[in-house]
């Protein structure tokens, strides 16, 4: 097997195998980053603010309705220049340069965080106002509330489509291969480049990405069971 | 925020816009084409049908768009096969090979789509059609397809939001539409922004005509939900 990675596909096995990890490094930080988004904006969008309800929209509405290669481009292109304005403001005038791996993240991150902001939103409201009442007359405060009561099932409500949003992340990180980052789908291409067997290689490209997706299903299947292990099945 | 250029780049961008539609409408048209022939074949109950439609719905959901792009248009012009038969001339052209990627994409996706609405057809609507003596095609045609139609719709308008996302993709196999246009514009002019801005709001306006026309489309078809004036 080893044997076949490092003689076989014409010695690119070792860098397909170093893409896959990377993609499951950019996938689960944009992931985790869109989780921080989806919370923050998620919350956004429940609050009495009419201010913070009108930008969470926005975000929501602006970064789905808009194709993700051109929020990966806004980032890859402008990415540095809005962290060097932001620097400016606070008195630091020097040169920032992001490397790939972080501009990858950021637009990933931001893609997932506006799915995940619905799922996040659909959850928390799932949650019977009751149990809170109840929580409430229990004299538990408000942050005892939110870990006890709120989170952890807010967190069962959104399995489902956490593992829905997880699968459009991991796809979407086959777009960051435009900015040069050494992903399954960037080794994909110079490897099909070089050797000039482009079936072979975006077809080994195209059963990595479905090990991967199959491989969460199953993971998250695993973990909605687990997560709903006492609710009764009806 | 320069003004003058976002105005200047909006004729640009707009003329990129017929090609972005064409792709689009043309997916959607072939996608719907598979979609019904998939779900029909897999929930006809014939092992082989079941097998390689699950194979085909299993694939192309489970991979990024862009491995399915590369593949067909990097990937099938190598194969000696597909070079010398007639299908060349078709598969030589980015066109034609972003919108068979994008409808054998799309086809996956709304296959299960259809196929999870017409499940939800209750049965004792077919127990009622079957007893008036309705023949099985007619059946399907007056009393299945409608109602899973109907209930279909919402999921679909999603699928249709991610079609002309996903039609920006076309852009990395040479194709000028309006992302492809975007990027050169960026590449020239380094006003990042500027054209960001003035390209999303185009996507977003193709988008929000999309979801008022399947809106519409909803409405039609459900008179009996409507208020009786």
């Amino acid at each position: 097997m080893l044997d076949l990675l490092t003689t076989g596909l014409h010695g690119w096995g070792p860098q397909l195998l170093s893409g896959t990890a990377m993609t499951i490094a950019v996938a689960l930080s944009s992931f985790l980053l869109g989780l921080a988004f989806g919370a923050a904006a998620g919350a956004a969008k429940l609050s009495d603010s009419l201010v913070l309800r009108g930008l969470a929209e926005l975000y929501t509405t602006a970064v789905r309705g808009v194709p993700e290669l051109l929020v990966i481009y806004l980032l890859f292109f402008g990415g540095s220049g809005m962290i060097m304005a932001v620097a400016g403001i606070f008195g630091y005038g020097g040169l920032i340069e992001l490397n790939a791996f972080s501009i990858g993240v950021a637009a990933v991150g931001l893609i997932s965080g506006a799915y995940s902001t619905e799922v996040i939103r659909g959850a928390v409201k799932s949650v019977p106002y009751g149990q809170i009442e109840a929580a409430r007359a229990c004299g538990m405060g408000r942050w005892r509330i939110l870990r006890r009561v709120l989170v952890p099932q807010t967190l069962r409500f959104a399995l489902p489509g956490l593992g829905n949003v997880w699968q459009l992340t991991l796809k979407d990180t086959a777009l960051i291969s435009v900015t040069a980052l050494a992903e399954i789908m960037r080794v994909a291409h110079t490897a099909a480049g070089s050797t000039r067997q482009s079936f072979l290689f975006y077809s080994v490209a195209a059963l990595l990405y479905l090990a991967l997706t199959t491989v969460s299903t199953t993971a998250f299947q695993q973990a909605e069971r687990y997560a709903s292990r006492g609710v009764r099945r009806a | 925020m320069n003004w003058t250029l976002m105005w200047d780049s909006l004729p640009r961008l707009l003329a990129a816009l017929p090609l972005t539609l064409q792709l689009v409408a043309m997916a959607l048209a072939f996608g719907a084409v598979l979609a019904f022939a998939t779900a029909l074949l897999r929930l006809s109950g014939n092992r082989v049908a079941v097998a390689l439609t699950s194979a085909y719905t299993f694939i192309f959901r489970g991979t990024p768009l862009l491995v399915q792009i590369f593949l067909i248009y990097y990937g099938l012009s190598q194969i000696d096969l597909i070079r010398d038969s007639v299908l060349w001339p078709v598969l030589s052209q980015p066109m034609w090979c972003a919108i068979l990627a994008l409808a054998l994409n799309t086809g996956a996706y709304t296959s299960e789509i259809l196929r999870g609405a017409i499940e939800t057809v209750p049965q004792g609507q077919v127990e009622a059609a079957r007893a008036c003596g309705m023949s099985r095609v007619r059946l399907f045609r007056r009393i299945v397809l409608p109602m899973a139609i109907r209930q279909m719709l919402p999921a679909y308008g999603n699928e249709v939001i991610l079609m002309v996302k996903a039609s920006s993709l076309a852009s990395t196999i040479t194709m000028m539409e309006i992302t492809g246009v975007a990027r050169r514009m960026i590449a020239q002019t380094f006003a990042v922004f500027e054209i960001f801005i003035v390209a999303g709001i185009l996507y977003l306006l193709i988008n929000f005509v999309a979801t008022r026309l399947i809106k519409h489309a909803e409405w039609r078809m459900t008179p009996y939900l409507r208020a009786r004036a």
